[in-house]
């Protein structure tokens, strides 16, 4: 893998969305807008929030993330770009590796904005520790990401990419323990929520857990976000069959 | 006709794609500094023949040398400059944006996008983003992008389509000196009137090669005097 190709790659995805603020703006603002209805809505019950926000600043990053990566890389492919790159020396890890850091570093900022803003005017105040939160928030962005860019090999179209949405991010957040807590869920389902991603993301926020548990939770997001890339890689094709 | 090196060397191909051939055992040799026009109707295989050489097409038999090394090798890449059917360049960002990412994907230095710019009278519009610039406009940048580094392949599918007659003309002119300074240009158009600016003409007709030599034998074999009444006598003897 080229380093130098990898950060060209990044720079000019970047530079794309440079061109549209209206996305940017829309990355970066979505989820912090939703924590802040969130708050708003619970206003009266701010224990609720309490429990309730900080899981979420888990799950909304995700989604807006999934979406975006999905789109974006697809329309590479529809527009002709990526089957041009393929006759020039990119290969797919430099490619995908230049989309993870593209939006790894969108990750970054939607995540600080979102805790900050969270911590401070949402008046959130939670038993974790903020910088926990905002890292979970960072983990939950960049699975967004490395989900869209595995899904986005197999989808035939934008529309298609968008429909991957309700197929593989909302199981999750019936499963995740947001609307039913992990434990009291069905065992067969309990086993299949253990080992989601969004579970772990959830999980890791929870506050009075041992250190083994959270490095746990983390590991698994880390090993959902490797795995995705490299399947990402893995569906891409060079040649079109 | 000058004959120089072999640089592609297709033998026997044969592509099928979702259960129907394609391209039905299409062989023909290519040589350095060959101006080739491949023309045929839309949906005669011109881009699935052109992205097979450049090695994004699976194939299903035969033999693709390019540049003595199989088609798709790793060595070859950067080596076939491409311009796809569209633009196959990214819409949201500017002229200059784009050739620099390319350029810098190839390893090509910063003066080589002022170069190709140049070429293709684009210098003025650096800055604009793509998607403010019309088709003919967009089709240049393209181009300007397949010139990066100045490969000794050139693949071009239909690059006039929808030009000026003007800026259609100066895109032969340098095709042909592109050829002249070494280069194996395959241009392809589905407009027969564009054979006669070719040296060599291939006709693609329902994936078969109907045809292969000069313009003029074209025009003298069928007793025609246009291209597309040569075109037509051949789809007759062969059918």
């Amino acid at each position: 893998m080229n380093l130098r190709r990898v950060l060209l790659t990044t720079r000019r995805i970047l530079q794309q969305l440079r061109h549209d603020p209206r996305t940017i703006g829309l990355l970066l603002l979505v989820p912090s807008a939703l924590i802040g209805l969130l708050a708003w809505t619970l206003s009266r019950r701010p224990s609720s929030f309490a429990s309730i926000g900080p899981q979420l600043l888990g799950v909304f990053p995700l989604i807006v993330m999934f979406l975006v990566t999905s789109v974006i890389t697809l329309r590479e492919r529809t527009v002709g770009t990526l089957e041009r790159l393929f006759t020039l020396p990119l290969t797919k890890g430099e490619f995908i590796a230049g989309y993870a850091f593209a939006f790894g570093l969108l990750a970054v900022v939607q995540s600080m904005l979102v805790a900050t803003l969270s911590y401070t005017w949402f008046g959130l105040s939670h038993q974790g520790i903020p910088w926990r939160i905002g890292l979970v928030a960072l983990c939950a962005g960049l699975l967004g990401t490395a989900l869209g860019l595995a899904l986005s090999a197999v989808a035939h179209s934008e529309f298609q990419a968008v429909q991957f949405m309700p197929a593989f991010i909302l199981p999750q957040l019936l499963l995740c323990g947001l609307f039913v807590p992990v434990g009291q869920l069905p065992a067969a389902l309990r086993l299949i929520a253990d080992v989601l991603p969004m579970t772990a993301a959830i999980h890791a926020i929870a506050p009075w857990q041992s250190t083994a548990f959270y490095t746990d939770q983390f590991a698994i997001m880390v090993a959902y976000i490797l795995g995705a890339l490299a399947a990402g890689a893995a569906t891409i094709r060079r040649k079109t069959k | 006709m000058k004959r120089g090196k072999i640089t592609v060397d297709v033998a026997e191909l044969r592509v099928v794609r979702e259960g129907s051939e394609i391209l039905h055992s299409l062989s023909f040799r290519a040589s350095e500094g060959e101006l080739i026009g491949l023309l045929g109707p839309s949906g005669s295989g011109k881009s699935t023949l052109m992205r097979s050489l450049l090695g994004v097409q699976v194939i299903a038999g035969g033999a693709l040398q390019i540049l003595t090394k199989p088609a798709g090798a790793r060595s070859l890449r950067g080596k076939l400059g491409y311009m796809a059917q569209g633009s196959a360049v990214y819409l949201d960002l500017s002229v200059e944006e784009n050739l620099h990412y390319f350029a810098g994907v190839l390893n090509e230095p910063r003066e080589e996008v002022a170069r190709v710019l140049e070429v293709v009278s684009l210098t003025s519009f650096a800055r604009r983003v793509v998607s403010s610039l019309s088709g003919g406009e967009r089709t240049r940048v393209s181009l300007a992008t397949a010139l990066l580094g100045s490969p000794p392949i050139l693949i071009l599918d239909e690059p006039t389509v929808g030009l000026d007659p003007i800026l259609r003309r100066d895109l032969w002119d340098t095709f042909k000196k592109l050829a002249e300074s070494g280069t194996t240009v395959l241009v392809s158009s589905h407009v027969m009137d564009e054979a006669a600016r070719c040296e060599r003409l291939l006709l693609l007709r329902d994936g078969h090669l109907l045809f292969d030599d000069s313009p003029t034998n074209l025009l003298a074999a069928s007793k025609s005097s246009s291209y597309d009444d040569a075109f037509e006598r051949l789809i007759e003897q062969h059918s």
